[in-house]
């Protein structure tokens, strides 16, 4: 491997700054990252060709003294944020051909700091999924295989291709969006650092919505800094979005600090799940271990509403795509079936145009929302979610954050859990609740199961305190030292 | 709540999503089996609760009526399956 | 007022509630910057959100709630501090996002009323029931290709008020007041232009009949997008017509929707939608709730101009004008506030007089608004001024208006250069005077039996002196000189 593809942002950076590295360097060991990785099918869409020049823009900046704070690192972006001239799919037969005119605030925020577009990475369809199998494009391959056994295991999802770039060291630090866990949960699965900020924290303008009231966009790292850094860039207000809060963005990376004395760390004890693998409660208790040596104080809590987490977010996500999807009609972009008739040509279109499972969650959401059923499914979930989000406001009272595995389960194989949504939809369990609170959480890679792969824990905080999440973040990384390469990934490019 | 096949062909007809006869029936199962799972929100007591209406009590100012947008034709029709005359064409409504 | 349909069977009523679509009166649309301009090219008043691209989203234009507000408080109703925007989902190719955003179970405004000036000088209150905000659709244009539609979005995403009258309406004729009178007092307030022909004031016309002295409500029908004051008139008289021979042949009324062909006078059912709409309510997660404080409200409501309500009883009692005239001039505020600075300081009557008929008549001829005319209140004034000093005659004083109206100018200056100026010189009219009397003898004698016959002496002096001479002192003059009637 390439020495330079073990680097981490801030390694690379302060190596970029003293010019004993070129971005363009960088940037050219990524792009062969990416070639030899091409199996994963990590990217529906390459650029390197706009990389490079990105990347001699970039140096042109630093040789000037101009570069700014992630000048020349390459990065995978999501193909849910919208890209100007970059095809952006969603990862939907439905946008087939569609080239945005305009650039997602968040994209335009990494580009603005200095970052180098390597491609656009693979998803669920429109984010729905957590194993990233649903993409029109195909289903991502992680660069993890279990000891001794070469059967292809997913990334998690629905962020699995930038998951997935990330940990095979294609891409430095790739975007996800994270609605009920689909930046945390693919990286637990993947062995990297996945963190969703406060809702609010970054603007929604230019991604293609899922669900409006839990979208997130959020940086995928390899180490906690690097993600405290790439949010700095991503967050801020803007007048484009309602749901994106004015509110001044911390110098979370200056801050940061693995110091955690004198922090409450609640544990609750709702999310001790039935048939969770032993690996994985053992791994909890160890990283509560960790922070109690460095000085927290570990408390049990109780959030007595998250078991009915799941099936709230199973009516609010899909009734909001419901209407989400509603403008993916053929009849101003994207895919368009001609039929018979008007109603027809809407019909096949997006019969032809959506996959199953978006198909599935599209039905159920109509359902939800159609006459005689509002108030008990819709209604009945809004009002569940705000119990939910009360646990929560409680629990903040007592301590500063919260510690949980990221997923009930280690990675499975490509093909499982497909036969029952419900079963997959499990995989959200931990990460679910949070989203709907709108509250900050991250997942760290804590450590390895007994087939070698990885599994991550999970910090939750109050509302716009990204710090303490990051700190506890950084604590937990720090004892937890966790720096396996996904197997066999040491001998290539 | 078990759905059949004519409740999920009337949902596909709102939704416009075209499920032909001989998949409603699977369809039904799938979503039936779905729904039931959501249905344990039945056990919590939300009698006095209000419905979230925003998870951030998020303050902001509207946006100043000012028209500082549009006159941007190639924008808005760069995607278009067919356009004519500057407009979007379309299987022919019937009003 | 009271309306009745005759029937074979008997008597009938008719209960009318009306939905006016209202354009708000902003610079830029609902949820997007693009223009709301009228006409363009089409597409080109589109922002990215109208077009309904991919994660494109709505943000409110502050003036839009203020409008709304400001109509509320016009409109004497309850401002909700607290509303909701909703989606209402349904699929058509002028409707880019899939859903129109609205206002449902929560609208911005609650009730009100408006106050109808009936013919014989009364009033009648009709309730509001509420008005919210909500977005206009795009347009489809379906005769330009032969087997398919364009679709043009400038007006997709305009902002729309939705003004909903309770059940009160008993007349096509007290519709077209609730209309007209709704009309003035959005422009009172300056918050929709009212221009039906624009289409930026639609009205839909729910329409039922009943028996006389029935209390309970006919099945209703809902007459779409009625343009103009002459057809929503026309369409509730038919339809009402409709429905009583109905249900005198046996038959009962369908609810339903029907359009009204202006062509042939009559409503025709809407193609059979009947696929039962289904829209899918729910509250627009990519807007919060639109949170209100007394306090604004408060200050919208210190900044409401006077309304044409209290503005007529104002004009009655304090210049002691007729309901009739009051009516007349409170109508368009531009009006009123014409008067308003012409009577000012002088005879508030004859002011009205001149606004009501020589300037309205003036403008008709000519084809402007009163925002348009040559005249400004201030030289019509400065007229009225010159006939109260007797510098002219009211008769000369339409002459000076007429060169007014063509040229513009300072009444007093045409009066000058025209050599209009009155002759109230007793030693001018006086030579006059006597060579008539001298030279008609005949006349003079039939004044002994026919007082009035002196008005033929006036027209003799007035045509002599071109109507400048003063009728007050030529009148004067030739009942001195004349013999009188025994
Ligand atoms: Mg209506
Ligand atoms: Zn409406």
């Amino acid at each position: 491997m390439n020495e330079l593809l073990g680097l981490s942002i801030t390694q690379a950076a302060a190596r970029l700054a003293a010019r004993e590295i070129s971005a363009r360097e960088l940037t050219l060991a990524h792009l062969d990252a990416m070639e030899a990785y091409r199996s994963l099918n990590a990217f529906i869409t390459e650029t390197p060709e706009r990389a490079l020049a990105m990347a001699e823009a970039s140096d042109g900046r630093i040789g000037r003294g101009e570069a700014a704070s992630l000048e020349g690192i390459p990065i995978g972006m999501k193909d849910l944020y919208c890209t100007a001239d970059i095809p952006t799919t969603a990862g939907s037969r439905i946008l087939a051909g569609f080239v945005p005119t305009y650039e997602s605030t968040v994209s335009a925020n990494l580009w603005d700091a200095g970052c180098v577009c390597l491609g656009k990475t693979n998803l669920d369809e429109f984010a729905m999924g957590s194993a990233n199998v649903t993409s029109h494009h195909g289903h991502v391959t992680s660069p993890w295989t279990r000891a001794g056994d070469n059967a292809a295991l997913v990334p998690g999802g629905s962020s699995g291709g930038s998951a997935a770039a990330v940990a095979a060291r294609i891409a430095m630090a790739a975007t996800g969006t994270d609605t009920g866990g689909s930046i945390r949960q693919p990286a637990a699965f993947t062995g990297i650092v996945g963190m969703k900020p406060t809702y609010g924290r970054c603007s929604r303008w230019g991604i293609v919505a899922f669900a409006s009231s839990l979208d997130q966009a959020g940086p995928m790292t390899r180490t906690v800094a690097d993600a405290a850094l790439m949010l700095q860039a991503m967050a801020g207000f803007d007048s484009k979005d309602m749901t994106s809060a004015d509110h001044e963005v911390p110098d979370w990376s200056g801050l940061l600090k693995a110091d955690v004395r004198g922090l409450r760390i609640g544990i609750p004890k709702e999310y001790r799940v039935d048939a969770m693998p032993e690996e994985i409660e053992r791994l909890w208790q160890r990283g509560a271990e960790w922070l109690r040596a460095a000085g927290a104080e570990l408390v049990e809590v109780s959030l007595p509403h998250t078991r009915y987490a799941l099936p709230t977010y199973y009516i609010i996500a899909p009734a909001e795509a419901s209407s989400n999807l509603a403008r993916y009609d053929g009849m101003r972009f994207g895919l368009r079936e001609e039929a018979e008739d008007l109603t027809r040509t809407y019909m096949r279109s997006r019969a032809e145009g959506f996959g199953a499972e978006v198909q599935r969650r599209v039905l159920i959401g109509t359902y939800v929302l159609s006459a005689g059923y509002y108030d008990a499914y819709y209604v009945k979930a809004q009002k569940v979610r705000r119990r939910i989000a009360e646990d929560f406001s409680a629990v903040f009272e007592r301590v500063d954050a919260l510690l949980t595995p990221t997923a009930p389960s280690a990675p499975f194989r490509i093909g499982e859990k497909m036969d029952d949504p419900v079963a997959m939809y499990l995989n959200d369990v931990f990460t679910v609740p949070s989203s709907l609170a709108g509250l900050p959480g991250i997942s760290v890679p804590a450590g390895l199961d007994g087939q070698g792969l990885p599994l991550g824990l999970q910090v939750l905080g109050r509302a716009w305190d990204e710090q303490t999440v990051l700190d506890v973040a950084l604590a937990l990384e720090e004892a937890a030292g966790f720096a396996t390469l996904p197997y066999g990934l040491g001998e290539a490019p | 709540m078990a759905l059949d096949p004519s409740t999920v062909a009337r949902i596909a007809e709102l939704a416009r999503i075209d499920v032909p006869e001989g998949e409603r029936s699977r369809l039904a199962l799938e979503l039936s089996h779905i729904l039931g799972w959501i249905e344990q929100l039945g056990e919590v007591d939300t009698d006095d609760v209000e419905p979230l209406r925003s998870v951030m009590a998020i303050e902001r100012p509207w946006r100043p009526d000012v028209a500082d947008d549009g006159e941007r034709r190639e924008d808005v029709l760069a995607n278009a399956p067919k356009t004519h005359d500057g407009c979007f064409v379309v299987p022919r409504v019937i009003e | 007022m009271s309306y009745r349909i005759a029937g074979g069977t008997g008597e009938w009523e008719i209960v009318v509630g009306l939905e006016v679509h209202a354009q708000v009166t902003t610079a830029s649309k609902l949820f997007s910057g693009a223009s709301t301009a009228f006409g363009g090219e089409p597409n080109t008043h589109v922002a990215l959100l109208d077009a309904g691209l991919p994660g494109m989203l709505p943000v409110l234009n502050a003036r839009a709630v203020e409008q709304a507000v400001t109509t509320g408080l016009g409109l004497d109703a309850q401002i909700n501090l607290l509303s909701t925007f909703e989606r209402k989902n349904y699929f058509y190719p002028d409707l880019p996002l899939g859903y129109q955003i609205s206002q449902y179970q929560e609208p911005i405004v609650g009730r009100g009323a408006l106050l109808l000036d009936l013919p014989d000088g009364g009033t009648k209150s009709v309730g509001i029931t509420r008005l919210h905000l909500e977005a206009d659709a795009g347009k489809s244009l379906h005769d330009r290709l032969a087997d398919e539609t364009l679709i043009d979005l400038n007006r997709c995403g305009v902002a729309l008020m939705e003004i909903v009258s309770e059940p009160e309406i008993a007349s096509p004729e007290e519709a077209v007041l609730y209309m007209r009178k709704l009309r003035t007092i959005l422009r009172y307030l300056g918050t929709c232009d009212g221009d039906m022909e624009k289409g930026n004031l639609r009205c839909d016309a729910n329409v039922s009949v009943r028996r006389v002295g029935e209390r309970t409500l006919g099945t209703r029908c809902e007459i779409k997008n009625l343009n103009s004051m002459r057809f929503v008139a026309r369409a509730i008289d038919h339809e009402a017509r409709r429905q009583v021979d109905l249900i005198e042949a046996g038959g009962a009324v369908v609810q339903e929707t029907r359009l009204f062909d202006s062509e042939r006078g009559e409503t025709r059912s809407m193609r059979s939608k009947e696929e039962a709409h289904d829209y899918r309510y729910f509250p627009d997660p990519d807007l919060l709730p639109v949170q209100l404080t007394q306090d604004y409200v408060d200050r919208l409501k210190a900044s409401l101009p006077e309304l044409p309500d209290t503005k007529r009883l104002r004009f009655m009692a304090d210049y002691g004008l007729s309901a009739q005239d009051a009516d007349a001039l409170v109508a368009e505020r531009a009006t009123a506030d014409y008067f308003e600075v012409t009577a000012k300081g002088r005879d508030a009557k004859l002011a009205a007089n001149w606004v009501l008929n020589d300037l309205f008549g003036q403008l008709a001829a000519s084809g402007r608004t009163i925002e348009q005319s040559p005249v400004a209140p201030a030289q019509l004034g400065a007229l009225l001024d010159l006939i109260a000093e007797g510098t002219i005659s009211g008769k000369i004083a339409r002459d000076v208006f007429a060169a007014m109206a063509v040229d513009g100018g300072d009444p007093a200056a045409i009066v000058e250069a025209k050599g209009l100026r009155q002759v109230s010189d007793t030693s001018a009219l006086e030579p006059i005077v006597d060579r008539l009397i001298e030279d008609n003898p005949a006349q003079v004698e039939s004044c002994r039996k026919n007082p009035k016959a002196i008005g033929w002496f006036t027209g003799q002096v007035m045509k002599a002196t071109g109507g400048k001479a003063n009728p007050q002192l030529v009148g004067r003059l030739l009942a001195a000189k004349l013999p009188r009637a025994e």
